[in-house]
């Protein structure tokens, strides 16, 4: 009884530890994000690699200056990526017709990848559409690093013991506070190649440029579908995304989409593992037994087999020795008859003699 | 019953000391200057040799433990209850390394327990590997503990927990099907950045299955190695049944590994990878499933059925090398495989060093404890209780 209460117990803080919020993430329920989300539409038909955006958001977020200053435009010869002490970068490829320029920073997921894989809930997709994160509960495993398909966090790899992860937080803080009304990036455009405003707006500008200028855009707003959709938005001119570095194959499926069916599996294993496994020693433990017994039976059958042979084996000897007896007895009684016939033939005799020697003397 | 009655200065114990040295050299590095001064890592390869290794590998060569447990207490083979104990330590100890080595990688290794007891973030599978090896090294200590309470003569403590063995059993295996398929599960969120041939939404079962022969492997690579300094700690019952334990774990690992190779070609056929076989990452792929998964299952079997032990011993060190291959080329061979060369990733010399002096750390507490516990012999007061 103990045991088994040992084990139900077992079985379910197991279920309780790994189900969790978990049956929710797998679910038939689809996100489509929050409906007043805000994003970012970046045309790159109006960018021109001025990197202003880059001075604005290391303004507005506070970032450390920079080895070479902004207005260095020699930075743009080699391709870079945002690290942790700069948010968004601009970067230059080489277009059919010209330069071409692209901004990276978060792109802010609908079902962000960071946000699904951290495992103490460190990042946070907010209703305004930004994900930000929370250093005081980060561990540093760098999972969201690894799991962002847009190469986004950044780590100080040159803090030992309080690392932070740091990435673009579409300036959540400070419009949340009333410092600025929109991210620093978009402020500091001088283009108008940044808009920034409702995510399901954005879409309509979009659709509206290329109606408005045929030929002039790719039919792709980049970030509508991709990896469940971001609220970052690209447009591209008619060389395309991958020109502009950004990549072509990334799916429409979010992260949690994608890892929604192994994590669906793991309460199974807690669920059928303990009575499959159970199930395995109690037959083991049944086949034991039952072994056991048959061997017991068999060593019964054969005593008792032994014994009857011995029986009646002795039996028989009790016979033969009965009958031995019997014809002793007989035998003995016989010579003793015979003994007493030949003394009393013997008797006769002697007295006929006797007779006959009377007679012969009268 | 000790082997400390000879000179301390065994070129083993030099080397031993030299590696420790190297190892706390590097640990005041990586917590005073971080880890951009230590390791090769990067802000587009933030894992490397200390998650590839240290944890995937060390996760996946523990899993004796289960393996081993599981044979003799579940599937009632009991003719190899003397490999339990052996197996159980080295699976404590891997698994006690793994978390070691954990806190050299993250950032914030004070805060390790966040994730379980502050705010789980119960959607990743990280939460669940971290649950489970957390889970699992506790159930590994209790399962080892009967061993220390012998050596200790606490008699009364040992028969208790000794009466737990079937239910850590269970719980045991579950923990490890757990953990050991989410470690491969971490990288289905990856589908962009691992090479086509290597991801899959198989991952976790590939994981789990390839670590069954990398448990049963190591179990008989270690009983190999361990066979002759600790030859006379054996006793009798453990000699005589060290062979057929090869035997009967050569015959495991052969059908585990002819399974895991067919998981390995439903992997590819499910999302119809074969035209990548022609590039030069399916001769790499062909080069692991062919020259470390078919090859080894098929020596297993030639060793097992002729009985030659010798080439079984050389089959298990193939096997355990062919699951870290695997291991390393899910992490960081054919991870990121799309970036040039000039940013992909190589070890640095201090990482590769770290990971040794987590191995010697390992490799020095199993000396001591093999040394001293009832580990390859019964103990006498304990005879014929199990």
């Amino acid at each position: 009884m103990k045991r088994r209460q040992f084990l139900g117990l077992l079985g379910a803080a197991g279920i309780t530890a790994t189900l969790g919020t978990t049956a929710q993430a797998a679910g038939g329920k689809s996100f489509d994000g929050y409906p007043d989300a805000k994003g970012v539409l970046f045309d790159a038909t109006r960018c021109i690699g001025c990197r202003k955006c880059e001075a604005g958001c290391n303004k507005v977020n506070k970032l450390p200056a920079p080895p070479k200053p902004f207005e260095d435009l020699a930075v743009l010869e080699k391709e870079r990526r945002t690290d942790e002490k700069t948010y968004t970068v601009v970067n230059k490829y080489q277009g059919k017709s010209g330069p071409l320029f692209r901004k990276i920073q978060c792109n802010h997921c609908m079902e962000p990848a960071c946000a699904s894989v951290c495992f103490v809930r460190a990042f946070t997709k907010n209703p305004d559409g930004s994900v930000t994160y929370d250093a005081d509960v980060c561990v540093g495993c760098r999972y969201c690093m690894v799991a962002c398909p847009f190469n986004v966090p950044a780590y100080e790899y040159d803090d030992p013991l309080t690392p932070r992860v740091m990435k673009c937080t579409m300036c959540h803080d400070q419009i949340q506070k009333g410092e600025i009304n929109a991210p620093g990036c978009v402020i500091s455009c001088p283009k108008e190649a940044l808009t920034y405003g409702k995510r399901d707006d954005l879409i309509e500008i979009a659709r509206e440029r290329m109606k408005k200028n045929p030929g002039r855009y790719v039919k792709h707003i980049y970030g509508e579908k991709e990896m469940g959709g971001t609220n970052w938005l690209y447009m591209a001119g008619t060389d395309g995304f991958s020109a502009l570095g950004m990549r072509e194959d990334l799916g429409t499926k979010s992260v949690p989409e994608i890892s929604a069916g192994p994590l669906s599996v793991v309460p199974m294993v807690a669920a059928l593992w303990p009575a499959l496994l159970g199930g395995v020693w109690a037959m083991n433990k049944r086949k034991e037994k039952v072994a056991e017994e048959e061997q017991k039976a068999a060593v019964k059958a054969a005593k008792a087999a032994t014994k009857a042979e011995g029986e009646a084996k002795l039996a028989k000897a009790m016979e033969s020795a009965e009958r031995d007896k019997v014809q002793a007895v007989e035998r003995e009684v016989k010579r003793a008859l015979e003994e007493a016939e030949a003394a009393r033939k013997e008797a006769e005799a002697a007295k006929t003699e006797t007779a006959d020697k009377d007679g012969e003397g009268a | 019953m000790t082997t400390e009655n000879k000179s301390l200065m065994t070129p083993v114990n030099i080397i031993t000391g030299i590696i420790l040295a190297i190892g706390l050299v590097i640990t005041v590095l990586r917590f005073t200057k971080g880890l951009g001064t230590v390791t090769n890592l990067d802000q587009n390869n933030p894992w490397g040799v200390w998650i590839g290794f240290d944890l995937l590998c060390g996760v996946a060569l523990a899993a004796g433990g289960y393996t081993t447990s599981s044979a003799c207490y579940l599937f009632g083979m009991k003719k190899y209850h003397s490999a339990v104990r052996p197996a159980i330590l080295t699976a404590f100890l891997g698994y006690a390394l793994v978390v070691f080595a954990l806190h050299f990688d993250v950032g914030r290794p004070y805060r390790l327990v966040y994730p379980i007891f502050l705010q789980p973030g119960t959607t990743s599978l990280l939460y669940e590997v971290g649950l489970c090896v957390f889970l699992y090294v506790t159930v590994l200590a209790i399962e080892f503990s009967p061993a220390a309470l012998e050596w200790l003569g606490m008699k009364k403590l040992r028969n208790t927990v000794h009466k737990l063995t079937l239910a850590l059993t269970i719980f045991g295996v579950v923990l490890s099907t757990l953990h050991q398929s989410s470690l491969g599960a971490l990288y289905i969120a990856v589908p962009s950045k691992l090479h086509p041939l290597w991801y899959s939404p198989y991952l976790a079962v590939l994981f789990f299955v390839s670590s069954i022969p990398a448990g049963l492997s190591m179990v008989i690579f270690e009983g190999t190695l361990a066979h002759k300094p600790w030859h006379h700690m054996m006793d009798k019952t453990h000699l005589d049944e060290h062979e057929g334990v090869i035997l009967g774990f050569a015959r495991g690992a052969s059908i585990a590994l002819a399974a895991y190779f067919c998981v390995k070609l439903v992997a590819v056929a499910y999302d119809n990878n074969w035209h990548y076989l022609a590039t030069g990452w399916g001769a790499w792929w062909l080069v692991e499933v062919l020259g470390f998964v078919a090859l080894p299952s098929l020596l297993y079997a030639i060793g097992s059925r002729e009985k030659n032990i010798k080439l079984i011993k050389w089959t298990a060190a193939l096997t355990v090398v062919g699951i870290i291959l695997n291991r390393f080329n899910v992490s960081m061979v054919a991870f990121n495989w799309q970036l040039p060369a000039d940013q992909r990733y190589f070890p640095s010399l201090m990482e590769i060093m770290l990971s040794i002096f987590v191995v010697t750390v390992g490799v020095t507490v199993y000396r001591f404890i093999v040394s001293r516990m009832p580990i390859f012999f019964e103990h006498p007061e304990y005879k014929d209780a199990h």
